[in-house]
């Protein structure tokens, strides 16, 4: 698992108090994860600060997995 | 009862009559207080005067919205501790009939009374937001309620903040988060006490109590709404008006 994958599954254990056994590749943070619409915003926003990045509001409406989100972060940091 | 230990709470706005009670009930139970205004010198006077190594100073001009930014970070510096309590007191007032209200007159007030307490509420909410906790009290006005002829562009914001709070507070309070509004009526200062006699008389005759309000009323109000004993209160506006208008 990339660094960046780590990091990830690190911050939504934080944030969402879930187990980390849990937080899977396919895992849907609203649907399998436990959590509300403000939760993914407060996510977006603490992977924005963990990786500095930006994440323009139409790009967080689509991370809704696990996957989604580093996906999308792999891709800024390699930009 | 409604005791503050604690707890820390920036109020802007601090050098007026009504921010200066503020400031001064919050520390009075207990709270670490920090004391915004754009006149350092005084700020800085009322400050020393609370003192008991809660009270701090934290300049700066809302008008300038890079200012209010970064006011929260700057207030949880000098007070070495996260928010718990913001109460968004600055304001003011541009007054004209709107026919000769300039564009800048409108952009200033809007700017001042209702953009920077949203830039501050934004600011605030993503510490309470981690920290499953917090109070917001925003100062609004009886005029949001009732309009004022020449107050277009300050009941305009005003109106705006209580909207605003009530948004917030649907946002935020699933994280115990509460959003509320004081909104005081005509209270004590130079310019009514300047108010010719009949004027004056007229004035307290639209008032149920039969007298001004004073800044410690409007204080009360706002110690309650910030305590933890208002837990289960929020989007409300608390009018403190003597019974002018009651809404």
């Amino acid at each position: 698992m990339s660094e960046i994958a780590d990091k990830v599954k690190k911050i939504v254990v934080e944030h969402l108090g879930v187990e980390e056994s849990k937080v899977t590749p396919e895992a849907s943070f609203i649907d399998d994860l436990g959590a509300d619409s403000l939760d993914t915003v407060e996510l977006v926003m603490a992977f924005e600060e963990a990786f500095n990045v930006e994440i323009p509001e139409d790009a967080a409406e689509k991370i809704t997995t696990v996957k989604d989100a580093i996906d999308y972060i792999e891709k800024q940091k390699v930009a | 009862m409604f005791r503050l230990d604690g707890k820390t709470a920036l109020v802007t706005g601090a050098s007026g009559g009504i921010g200066s009670a503020i400031a001064g009930i919050l520390h009075a139970q207990g709270a670490r207080v920090v004391l915004s205004g754009t006149r350092e010198s005084v700020i800085q006077q009322q400050a020393d005067k609370l003192g008991k190594g809660r009270a701090f100073v934290a300049a700066a001009n809302l008008s300038d919205a890079g200012a209010a930014d970064a006011l929260v970070a700057r207030a949880e510096e000098v007070a070495g501790a996260p928010l718990d309590i913001l109460v968004n007191n600055a304001g003011l007032t541009r007054d004209t009939l709107a026919l000769r209200m300039k564009d800048e007159d409108w952009n200033q007030v809007l700017d001042v009374d209702l953009a920077a307490p949203f830039r501050l509420c934004r600011a605030t909410l993503k510490g309470m937001l981690r920290r499953r906790a917090g109070r917001i009290v925003n100062i609004a006005s009886i005029i949001a309620a009732t309009g004022n002829a020449g107050q277009a562009n300050y009941a305009a914001a005003k109106a705006g903040m209580i909207g605003m709070s009530k948004s917030l507070a649907q946002e935020v309070g699933s994280r115990g988060i509460t959003v509320n509004v004081v909104a005081p009526g005509f209270i004590v200062t130079p310019m009514t006490d300047a108010l010719p006699d009949a004027q004056r008389e007229k004035l307290l005759g639209s008032i149920p109590l039969g007298r001004l309000g004073l800044p410690s009323d409007v204080a009360s109000a706002v110690l309650y709404l910030a305590s933890d004993e208002a837990s289960w209160i929020t989007g409300s506006t608390l009018h403190v008006n003597g019974g002018m208008a009651m809404i």
